[in-house]
């Protein structure tokens, strides 16, 4: 697995839309880190291009990627290797490459200007967005046969999570806003990857805010540590979910 | 020059001519006592270093009580400590500690009661219900003393330093943590609070009421339950004070109700739930101060008129201000908010737009606080966007007409 | 070598193979032979494991096949269209198929100097042309010497030179002992180098026969006259019912 995946990333790192996806992210960090006096503000910019960004390019990047690869992983699976190690090289190659070009992209110049608490959150949140995401393509490259399918499933997914999910999430907070519903909410947005990205950032940015709500849940659970660690682990599941799943399906798929 | 000491000195032996030292050692019991019946006015009590557990020791001449290496005179959780009746008592290098609790009387460890120029000076007050406890007293120096508890709900415990019906008092360089509240003050007027720190008191770092024309300067609030709370008084002046770090549904930086005529100018507010909360005030203003990483910069309700908020930095706070209702009687002016992002054609470093410090989100959560779960999604940037473009739910009075381009060196 | 038993598989309604059943032995050369979607490549897949059958058995060296993977170090495979990751030079997908295969250290090289492989290998994927592209599949094919070649229209898009080339390796690879199964439409390609033919038609197996005896049967010398003369004879004897 190690050998296919070393080759992928080898392949990627040359990649032009790779290449162009960091040079444009670090443009954009540096700027927005240097044209305010604050640079919390430009953090707040990079968290922005990091919910909307990040879930966009990684989904439909990889989708087309893996589509792209299939003859090759056809060839791949014709040698003696097991199918899902395939499968998982690819996916390891892929995310590599795109969290290496997203760390490089934000992440030099946020630690060059900024580094603090909040920047390495930020990391953190977009690059487990791009596992996720990464990861979601995957799925979707096993479960459907047709390139072009994919892709347009690959960008459904992503309008889904980035601005769908919310509308629907904030209807439901107001219609049932006399009901006691903290808990609810915080348990829907754990279907949703990019809210999580988001409410791991607001743990950072905006804590004190928070603790002034009287909802006892909201105060006890991202008050703490706990809010973050839960967040973490409901992103890797996340990660770790789509990734199991398209290994079942991959396993009696027909190339 | 050396001729001029020699006569000042002259001077105070002359004036202290029969006074004497009396040296106290922790040998048998009640010594502290026994050498208060048996001193005079103007005398000097030095206590030597051990461990006296006495309780009630009552002060009834004008002496000097004197700690060496600071002995420790221990309630054993009964009674007070010390009570002081006099006036121009000094007392100064004592640890004083496990004063008793009683619901029927305030424990303090030193208290002074109706009396005038009365210093307690460097002591270690640990583990007391109340620590200094000024009661209709006058002209009194509070002055670098270390008064710490560690109080576990409000009910069963009492406050740092307690002062009620006082004036002309000195507090200075006090450090004090672990009490209901850090400082109490209750009809106290003329008095000066400078330099002191108070922290992790379980209420209010810093608490009064009905208490006209004092000053506090240069002293920290930090990590408080609920932070400073000041109510029902006139002509109070802030300056240089530090608020940080109070967190809670029920925290403010400051909490001001009912006050009026008064100056909150060049304090720091730090990573606040709110920086200021201001309930039915007028005419206060608000000048020169910072307020960085708050929930809210400010929390301003429609009850207040008349106060001028200018030259004030916002920065990196979640919402700058919200308030509770459309009218607005308050000057917002030359601030300068991080969120502001008009223009400056005229280059005169002011903003041609206004700025409109009430965000449309901070409504929104005002009415459904669960809202606040997807604060700063794309969603919610859309719909500001769009509240920017057609405001309709944003209180739109509320307006700072001149905001600066960059921020103020106010530190 | 390969033994296949009532092997079917179905995509939905779509029979692709309809309970197939063969025998290949080694030092043969078979030509798998039938119109587009007749089941040619379905069935190639489903010996490489690509395609998971519905029904029947497919054993290699008496081992059947079912969640295994190890068989296919005995297997070099040439597919139909050969595409790589773009920015990979030859030179690094052979080392990587290498890298893969590293039980097998015995590399055959013969095609990547003949083929003029070695003199590209520092050329990207992404700058080939079709042509050369296949040239560097039927090298990685032929790189391990295995005991079974799988070759998916190997001569479709290669010049003549490079067609012959690589006609005169199959020769040799089977006088060697090998089996090697060939899909294939041009037909004249396959003149000389194939020992036997099997036709598929709608999934179905239309017939298995060996070149002596369609020669025998048809008195046709060129291959793609063998097969029209007994597709004709197959006709008349359905009309014929």
């Amino acid at each position: 697995m190690k050998t296919i995946m070393k080759y992928v990333v080898a392949d990627l790192i040359r990649n032009k839309v790779i290449v162009v996806y960091a040079i444009i992210l670090a443009v954009l960090s540096f700027s927005v880190l240097s044209i305010d006096e604050n640079p919390a503000k430009g953090l707040l910019s990079l968290l922005n291009v990091t919910l909307l960004f990040v879930p966009l390019i990684s989904i439909l990047f990889a989708t087309i990627y893996y589509f792209n690869s299939i003859e090759f992983i056809e060839l791949l699976l014709a040698q003696p290797v097991r199918r899902n190690k395939v499968l998982l090289a690819e996916y390891a190659g892929l995310t590599i490459s795109l969290s290496l070009a997203y760390l490089l992209g934000v992440g030099l110049p946020v630690m060059i200007i900024s580094p603090n608490l909040a920047a390495i959150t930020l990391l953190l949140s977009g690059f487990l967005l791009t596992l996720i995401f990464t990861a979601i393509a995957l799925l979707i490259f096993v479960l459907f046969k047709d390139k072009t399918k994919g892709i347009g499933a690959a960008i459904a997914a992503a309008m889904f999570f980035t601005l769908l999910f919310d509308g629907l999430l904030l209807i439901f907070i107001y219609s049932f806003n006399e009901y006691p519903i903290d808990k609810a909410v915080l348990g829907i947005t754990a279907f949703n990857p990019v809210d999580l990205a988001r409410i791991l950032m607001l743990l950072q940015l905006d804590v004190a805010v928070l603790m002034g709500y009287s909802g006892a849940l909201f105060k006890k659970f991202l008050g703490t540590g706990t809010g973050s660690v839960y967040v973490v682990i409901c992103m890797l599941f996340w990660v770790l979910l789509p990734l199991l799943l398209s290994v079942r399906v991959f396993r009696k798929k027909d190339l | 020059m050396p001729r001029l000491i020699i006569t000042i000195l002259f001077i105070f032996f002359a004036y202290n001519g029969n006074a004497k030292t009396i040296v106290v050692r922790a040998d048998k019991a009640n010594a502290i006592k026994n050498a208060l019946a048996y001193c005079t006015d103007g005398d000097t009590v030095s206590i030597e270093k051990g461990l006296y557990k006495e309780q009630d020791i009552l002060v009834s001449k004008r002496i000097t009580i004197l700690g060496k290496d600071y002995p420790v005179i221990d309630g054993v959780k009964k009674g007070q400590l010390i009570v002081v009746v006099r006036d121009s008592v000094i007392i100064s290098g004592l640890q004083l500690q496990n004063t008793g609790r009683s619901s029927m009387t305030d424990m303090a460890a030193i208290r002074l009661q109706n009396v005038k120029s009365v210093s307690v000076i460097n002591n270690k007050l640990v583990n007391n219900t109340y620590g200094v406890y000024l009661q209709n007293s006058h002209y009194c120096l509070v002055y670098k003393n270390t008064i710490r508890a560690d109080a576990q709900d409000e009910l069963n415990s009492g406050n740092g330093i307690h002062a009620w019906k006082s004036t002309h008092l000195l507090l200075q360089s006090n450090n004090i943590s672990g009490h209901r509240d850090g400082i109490y003050f209750e009809f106290v007027t003329d008095s000066r609070i400078l330099n002191n720190t108070s922290t992790e008191n379980i209420r209010y770092g810093l608490h009064f009421m009905f208490s006209h024309k004092d000053v506090y300067t240069r002293n920290s609030f930090i990590n408080n339950g609920s932070g400073v709370a000041v109510m029902y008084s006139k002509q109070v002046e802030m300056y240089y004070n530090t608020f940080r770090h109070n967190w809670g549904d029920a925290s403010y930086a400051i909490l001001l109700k009912e006050i009026a005529d008064s100056k909150i100018e060049h304090n720091l507010f730090d990573k606040n739930t709110v920086g200021i909360y201001m309930e039915g005030t007028s005419r206060i203003q608000v000048l020169y101060n910072e307020f960085v990483e708050n929930g809210w910069a400010m929390r301003v309700q429609s009850s207040c008129d008349n106060n001028v908020f200018e030259k004030n930095n916002f920065l990196s706070n979640s919402f700058d201000v919200a308030t509770n209702g459309t009218m607005m009687l308050n000057t917002f002016n030359n601030n300068y908010w991080d969120k502001y992002d008009g223009y400056d054609l005229d280059k005169n470093k002011v903003g041609d737009v206004p700025y409109y410090p009430v965000s449309m989100y901070s409504v929104v959560t005002e009415r459904v606080p669960t809202a606040m779960i997807l604060y700063r999604s794309f969603l919610t940037d859309i719909m500001n966007r769009v509240e920017k473009v057609m405001p309709s739910i944003v209180p739109d009075k509320l307006k700072d007409d001149n905001p600066l381009m960059k921020s103020l060196k106010l530190r | 070598m390969i033994h296949i038993n009532a092997l079917t598989k179905s995509f939905g309604s779509f029979k692709a193979l309809d309970n197939i059943s063969l025998n290949f032995a080694k030092g043969r050369t078979v030509s798998l032979l039938g119109p587009n979607g007749s089941g040619k490549t379905t069935l190639i897949k489903s010996i490489l494991g690509l395609v998971i059958p519905d029904k029947g058995t497919i054993s290699i060296n008496d081992k059947q096949i079912g969640n295994d993977w190890q068989y296919r170090s005995h297997i070099g495979y040439m597919p139909q269209i050969g595409r790589y990751p773009e920015n990979m030079t030859i030179g690094q997908v052979i080392k990587m198929i290498k890298d893969i295969r590293k039980d097998n250290v015995q590399y055959d090289e013969e095609l990547i100097t003949q083929l003029g492989v070695n003199k590209i290998s520092s050329k990207t994927m992404r700058s080939l042309s079709g042509g050369t592209r296949q040239k560097v599949s039927a090298c990685l094919a032929f790189l391990f010497s295995p005991g079974i070649l799988i070759l998916d229209e190997p001569t479709a898009g290669l010049d003549p030179l490079a067609s012959e080339i690589l006609k005169d390796k199959i020769i040799q690879e089977c006088n060697k002992g090998k089996l090697v199964l060939i899909t294939s439409h041009i037909l004249s390609d396959l003149d000389g180098i194939t020992n036997d033919v099997v036709y598929l038609q709608d999934g179905k197996l239309i017939f298995y026969k060996s070149v002596d005896e369609l020669q025998h049967m048809t008195s046709e010398t060129k291959l793609n006259k063998m097969i029209a003369s007994v597709m004709r004879n197959e006709h008349t004897k359905t009309a014929d019912i």
